[in-house]
């Protein structure tokens, strides 16, 4: 592995991409993800070629990085690897040399997350490069990239660098782009697995996990792509480079995206391990008086906004504080805005983006929508306790986590603003529930959903 | 492992799973209903006693979706 380079904290957090409401269009000189163009010679240029390091020593260096993945499960990303080479070795012969399989995840199902669209437009080759040496650690020979069928200009973009390497001909294993339907669930990793296999994106019965039985029955590594663009990076700089950013139990950069009331909001990359007063501040501060963030999307929790400045932006310190990493999300609410009928929109959409495959999930979501619509616009004084009877009887009991998700983004707002709860329940609803949403919702979400 | 328990608990699949409800009616010491009248378990070990009772509220489930799974006698740790 090559020499590891002086990677300070400053020269990894840097802007990246203004998000569409800024309108500037600004973006980063410095930064780990996207120092080269996005084109293969310039891409190459910048970064070196893939280096031959056979698959051993890539999941070596994987693991000794401490690199976890980047789509929101913050798991460990060498040994998710080491997962499906043990299942590998376990499966029986004729079935292990069919080998394993790499899915790169690009569905971006969080509305208020830009970083995998971004990523994979800016540096398309760092996460192909990603693919490739996944697919060696692995020893597969079957490697899938799933994208969003409706966002088109990305996949145009992906179609062009994958050309570029065709012909080049630098990989050992050709990428196939799936393109999925755009809902919440369809890329969970069992629905893109399912998919994959010819049948509907949505979540599936486990065990078995894919890493046992994926695409094919064969053994699987379902990773999101930000976590394969790193991976890239690992094969070729090394752990010791990776980890000279960020901390020690959270070493490296990540993507996030930073939405709301800030001066610019966009997707950045940080050194994990800043502190949310660092965050806001690389966005451009607070376009107005803030009293909460949103963290980790739609899966999520509320943090009031002392706490969320003082908390270090890492998987760890934000479960601690009792709030999420998640994919790297964060929305500042302003306070003229109403927490409550804020979460209750975000709610009734988590309810519509349900796969309607469980029935705690089809008939929970949308009761506890309701309730939290009925307590932020009539200040509904039965509410508060009917949510919290009935939470407990759906989170946990889907086949996927979309209900525990959103039960627990609900019961953050219930917490984190029992306060407003108050003054809804003895004044009716506050002036903020007349406010624009400052969370974004997709507006097809109620037609496309099903 | 508690004294008089066997080395399974139920699970059910809440894809397959659709409220018939038979499981809550043959089993309700380890069986109960959630608003809609899905089944609720435990998650803990089925006694002795009531193993037999447990095994036919499986074979009675009409869409195969509760399950008695054994669980490893040893904690398994560390992986995932």
């Amino acid at each position: 592995m090559n020499q590891p380079e002086a990677a300070g904290r400053e020269g990894d957090t840097a802007r990246l991409y203004a998000a569409q409401s800024a309108g500037s269009g600004q973006t980063a000189e410095s930064g780990r993800l996207f120092s080269g163009p996005a084109d293969l010679a310039g891409h190459v240029g910048a970064h070196g070629p893939l280096p031959g390091h056979d698959g051993p020593a890539i999941l070596d260096a994987v693991d000794r990085s401490g690199l976890t993945g980047r789509g929101g499960a913050a798991f460990p990303t060498g040994r998710k690897m080491r997962a499906v080479v043990d299942a590998t070795a376990r499966v029986r012969r004729s079935a292990r040399q069919q080998g394993a399989v790499v899915v790169a995840n690009g569905c971006e199902g969080e509305p208020a997350s830009a970083k995998d669209r971004t990523l994979l437009t800016r540096a398309p080759h760092l996460v192909l490069d990603g693919i490739a040496a996944a697919a060696r650690a692995i020893g597969a020979n079957r490697a899938h990239l799933c994208l969003h069928e409706d966002e088109h200009a990305l996949i145009q973009v992906v179609q062009l660098a994958l050309k570029e390497r065709r012909s080049a001909g630098i990989d050992a294993v050709d990428v196939q782009i799936a393109a999925l339907p755009h809902r919440y669930v369809a890329s969970e990793e069992t629905s893109l697995i399912q998919f994959l296999d010819g049948g509907p994106a949505m979540p599936r019965f486990t065990p078995p996990r894919p890493f046992e039985r994926g695409v094919a029955g064969r053994p699987t590594l379902v990773d999101n792509v930000e976590t394969l663009a790193h991976v890239g990076l690992i094969a070729r700089h090394g752990p010791a480079w990776f980890r000279a950013s960020g901390m020690a139990n959270a070493p490296g950069t990540a993507l996030v995206t930073v939405g709301g009331a800030v001066t610019h909001p966009g997707v950045y990359e940080i050194s994990l391990g800043i502190t949310g007063a660092e965050l806001l501040e690389l966005a451009g501060g607070a376009a107005e008086p803030l009293q909460a963030v949103l963290t980790g999307g739609y899966f999520g929790a509320w943090l009031p906004e002392s706490r969320f400045l003082a908390t270090r932006i890492a998987p760890k310190d934000l479960a601690a504080a009792g709030a999420a990493m998640g994919a790297g999300i964060f929305v500042a609410l302003p306070r003229t805005s109403c927490a409550l009928a804020e979460t209750a929109r975000v709610a009734r959409y988590m309810a519509e983006q349900s796969a309607g495959q469980c029935g705690p999930c089809i008939n929970g979501l949308p009761a506890l929508a309701g309730a939290l619509e009925a307590l932020a616009r009539r200040g509904d004084t039965r509410a508060p306790d009917y949510i919290n009877s009935l939470a407990p009887y759906v989170a946990g009991r889907g086949a996927c986590h979309h209900p525990d998700g959103t039960t627990r983004l609900i019961a953050s707002a219930l917490s984190v603003f029992a306060a407003d709860v108050r003054t809804h329940l003895g004044r009716g609803p506050c002036a903020g529930t007349r406010r624009p949403s400052i969370l974004p919702l997709p507006a097809l979400a109620a037609e496309a959903h099903r | 492992m508690t004294a008089g328990s066997s080395n399974s608990r139920l699970r059910v699949n809440p894809i397959a799973c659709k409220a018939h409800g038979v499981c809550i009616e043959l089993l309700p010491e380890l069986i109960g209903s959630d608003p809609w009248g899905y089944p609720v378990v435990s998650g803990h070990l089925v006694p002795n006693r009531l193993m037999d009772h447990a095994k036919r509220a499986v074979e009675a489930c009409p869409t195969i979706a509760l399950l008695l799974e054994e669980v490893p006698q040893t904690p398994t740790s560390g992986r995932s």
